[in-house]
């Protein structure tokens, strides 16, 4: 241990001092839930990114991961349900340099906002966008969402669902995201890096988290006790930075495969364009 | 500031024949709007693609999204995001936007809404004039709120009143809806654009505190709180949920009468700043129409006709539909025996004018259900038949 | 002078808006102590089928912005003759293109009725597109309470993109010195 290290442990202090809003702790997430480590991770990548704190914004939308934005000690914005995206567009273009980061759960981004994520993705908006999946509606009180997979049961789906869910970073990927990775709650060395290269990258990153809902997915699906998601993710998990996007769906018996699927260079942002846009019409005669 | 951008101006200092439409675009540009999200819908399309023109050359951005949805949520974020905004469209387009029209309430988030309106329900008259959203732009939305909706008879006026509007917006921090109609919308007339040093301006008040005093939603004596943005280190934090003056969601009884309070009063005591009719003929009248938008040109005409048969009619013309004249409106109960309402719809104005004048005199409605103004003979024919 | 109504008619692709443009901007822009308001037919009226402008001229405020009791009905097409004749006024004037209309009894209470082949005359030029500028023209000459010759003229040239203004002051010209037999 070094002498710095010792220090912090004898203190009153901690790492992530000043970086969650005074007065907003304890949190509303339960116990054995992955949202506390993944705000962690994402706080330090933050950090370590070297971006000027003022230069950053979280946005949200409504539900437990929603929740994350208004933790933070930043510029921090939680909108309606299914709107976090758009209103990160409103922020990102009207400042290029400001980094937007995006938070929020699978059926916020993905059922009501699933429109804005792709029209998002299509014209590269300049924003980070984590979806923390936990297959279900947890803080509505679990009821099945468009990544329940076949065969799990929700309050909505009592006799188990039988949709097929979005395979999201196929999702992310087919509709032009410059960046898509996936990885569970339990890796949360390979989430921070994760975060760490979407929130460098210019454009639509997007990183899936699988995260542990034992309360409302796991009580339903034989997985409630402490960190068993946890080890159903350490168990089903295959690690495949090669995967094609297209062979990485979830179901109830496959394997869950995780990596980084998607690193593109050079695209050309919305706010590029829009900065291109400009210098074009100003050109043009008067 | 470079050549370049000298060649393009925000205000069209001039004389135009133009449409209200591109009126109410250029009163937007000449207030400093600077961030346009929208979806294209009809009759209000002209405003997208004039803003789409111009916004670039001034340096702003124009962004058409995915629905009307992205587009009002859009133009919060850009507003948070320090860039006076907006947004256009219609009865249809409104419908989608109003949950987060509650947001912006909510959140106290400066950003104008066009609404050209056409005749609905539904799809309805998608080329026809309708006055049908009066109600939609007040309750349209959950909740308590007091909206401000502004509402030009003239080309002249969408432009000066798209000024007002983003004024009234920065200064009471609300989204604030501008109600064209399609004939309005699509009309062309004399647009006269006034030197820009006589542009009035407002700009939303900001804090004077450090950012580590500063309480994002304490409001100043005038219920309107300073307002900080996104990457002036204030760490602002906006969200939907009932707040307390740090801005975090604070779930209970108090804080929520306390902020709805707020939220509803700096509106409410501050009406006679806000509401603005003009009253025609009024002194001597017998009688009066009460209208707005496009139809209350007609009823100028029914007035003047009126008056060659020697009949005593007046207008009261509303300009600010919400907050509701409804003062002025019961005061001019006790002068004349009957007030006639036209409007584009089934009784939505006439139902609030009923309620304002407190029985003191007869109210009657003259409906078009959409698609057409009522023109003078109509109106008149209306008053002459009572007489 | 008091309110003047004008109706310009015709099918989609004839510059019947154009018509009424140029007339509200020579109108309101130009004529000293006038006012103008245009308004236009929109959507699925306005492709194809009868495409109609109405311009209201007067001293004082405009007050209702449509056309009621037409005092110039413009027309360029029969159909378009045939759904808005009813609106020209008892006295009114008539305007039309002769080898698109046919008139009938219905044109009887026009207090006149002037006839060109605005078509034909375009045609002359290259294209049948001018044919509403040479009926603005002819308008121009047998009228006194809409606009002027010098007001037009400067509006064409500021309006109309360059590479088609010359041909369109030809237009309005043959227009203007077209004399109507009846």
């Amino acid at each position: 241990m070094t002498e710095d290290q010792k220090e912090l442990l004898e203190s009153e202090a901690h790492p992530l001092d000043g970086f969650l809003r005074e007065g907003r702790i304890p949190h509303i997430f339960c116990p054995a839930c992955s949202l506390g480590s993944i705000t962690n991770v994402l706080i330090e990548a933050i950090n370590e990114s070297g971006i000027d704190p003022k230069k950053i914004a979280v946005v949200s939308g409504i539900g437990c991961t929603g929740r994350i934005a208004g933790y933070l000690n930043f510029d921090s914005f939680h909108t309606t349900h299914g709107r976090s995206i758009p209103f990160a567009i409103g922020l990102s273009v009207t400042d290029p340099e400001r980094k937007v980061i995006v938070v929020s759960g699978d059926g916020d981004l993905f059922a009501i906002g699933g429109n804005h994520f792709i029209h998002a993705a299509r014209r590269n908006a300049n924003i980070t966008v984590i979806c923390v999946n936990n297959f279900n509606y947890g803080m509505t009180g679990g009821q099945a969402g468009p990544t329940t997979y076949a065969g799990q049961f929700q309050t909505t789906a009592p006799y188990g669902s039988l949709e097929e869910p979005f395979n999201i970073p196929n999702l992310a990927a087919s509709c032009g995201a410059v960046y898509v990775a996936r990885y569970t709650a339990l890796d949360v060395r390979r989430v921070k890096e994760a975060f760490s290269e979407a929130i460098a990258k210019n454009g639509f990153s997007f990183v899936e988290v699988l995260g542990s809902c034992p309360t409302t997915y796991g009580r339903r699906n034989q997985l409630a006790e402490g960190k068993k998601i946890l080890e159903f993710f350490a168990e089903k998990t295959v690690l495949n930075h090669d995967a094609d996007t297209r062979d990485v769906r979830i179901d109830k018996d496959s394997p869950i495969i995780v990596g980084k699927f998607v690193d593109i260079e050079d695209k050309p942002t919305l706010t590029d364009n829009l900065l291109a846009l400009q210098r074009v019409s100003q050109a043009k005669k008067g | 500031m470079s050549k370049q951008k000298q060649k393009f101006l925000e205000v069209s200092t001039g004389e135009h024949f133009t449409t209200g439409n591109h009126a109410a675009a250029e009163g937007a540009l000449a207030v400093g709007c600077k961030f346009f999200g929208g979806y294209p819908i009809t009759p209000s399309s002209e405003i997208a693609e004039h803003m789409a023109l111009r916004l670039p050359q001034l340096g702003g951005n124009f962004v058409q999204f995915e629905d009307e949805i992205a587009s009002i949520i859009g133009i919060l974020g850009a507003s948070w995001g320090g860039v006076k905004s907006m947004t256009a469209t219609s009865g249809p387009g409104y419908s989608l936007m109003v949950e987060n029209i509650g947001l912006g309430m909510m959140t106290e988030t400066p950003c104008v809404i066009i609404n050209v309106q056409r005749g609905g329900p539904s799809t309805g008259l998608p080329t026809l004039v309708g006055q049908q959203d009066i109600m939609q732009t007040k309750w349209g939305s959950h909740g308590d709120f007091e909206p401000i909706v502004l509402c030009p008879s003239s080309v002249q006026e969408c432009f000066e009143l798209a000024i007002e509007a983003f004024n009234y917006a920065e200064k009471y921090r609300l989204p604030v809806t501008l109600l064209l109609d399609e004939t309005l919308g699509h009309m062309s007339e004399r647009l006269i654009i006034p030197d820009a040093s006589k542009i009035g301006k407002v700009e939303r008040k900001k804090p004077k505190d450090s950012p580590e005093e500063h309480l994002p939603y304490k409001a100043d004596d005038d219920l309107i709180p300073p307002m900080a943005v996104a990457g002036e280190g204030y760490k602002v934090m906006v969200t939907g949920l009932t707040h307390d003056e740090r801005g975090y969601p604070n779930l209970n009884v108090e804080t929520q009468d306390k902020l709805v309070r707020r939220i509803n009063d700096k509106i409410r005591l501050n009406k006679k700043d806000i509401i603005r009719v003009e009253e025609y003929k009024l002194d001597d009248a017998e009688i009066a129409i009460i209208a707005f938008g496009s139809v209350a040109r007609a009823a100028k005409g029914s007035v003047n006709r009126a008056r060659k048969n020697g009949i005593k009619v007046g207008l009261l013309r509303l300009i600010t539909i919400w907050p509701f004249p409804d003062e002025r409106i019961e005061a001019l109960a006790e002068q004349v025996k009957k007030i006639y309402v036209p409007e584009i719809n089934y009784g939505q104005i006439t139902r609030e004018v009923e309620r304002s004048v407190h029985g003191k005199t007869e109210v009657k409605g003259i409906f078009k259900l959409g698609g057409a103004i009522h023109n003078p003979q109509e109106i008149l024919k209306e008053i002459e038949g009572d007489a | 002078m008091s309110r003047v109504e004008i109706r310009f008619a015709g099918f989609g692709g004839q510059g019947i808006g154009l018509m009424g443009r140029l007339v509200g901007e020579a109108v309101s822009l130009l004529e000293e102590g006038k006012n103008s308001v245009m308004t236009q037919s929109y959507g699925p009226e306005s492709r194809g089928g009868a495409s109609s402008t109405d311009v209201v001229i007067d001293e004082g405020e405009i007050d209702y912005p449509k056309a009621t009791e037409l005092d110039y009905f413009v027309v360029l097409s029969d159909e378009a003759y045939h759904k808005y004749i009813p609106k020209l006024k008892e006295g009114g004037i008539l305007f039309v293109e002769e080898d698109l209309v046919t008139i009938d009894e219905n044109a009887k209470k026009a207090k006149k009725i002037f006839k060109i082949p605005a078509t034909k005359i375009a045609e002359t030029l290259g294209s049948r597109l001018y044919a509403n500028i040479a009926m603005l023209g002819f308008v121009c000459a047998n009228t006194k309470d809409i606009f002027s010759e010098e007001a037009m003229i400067t509006i064409m040239k500021e309006k109309i993109k360059a590479r088609f203004v010359e041909k369109n002051l030809i237009a309005f010209q043959k227009g203007m010195e077209y004399k109507s037999d009846s």
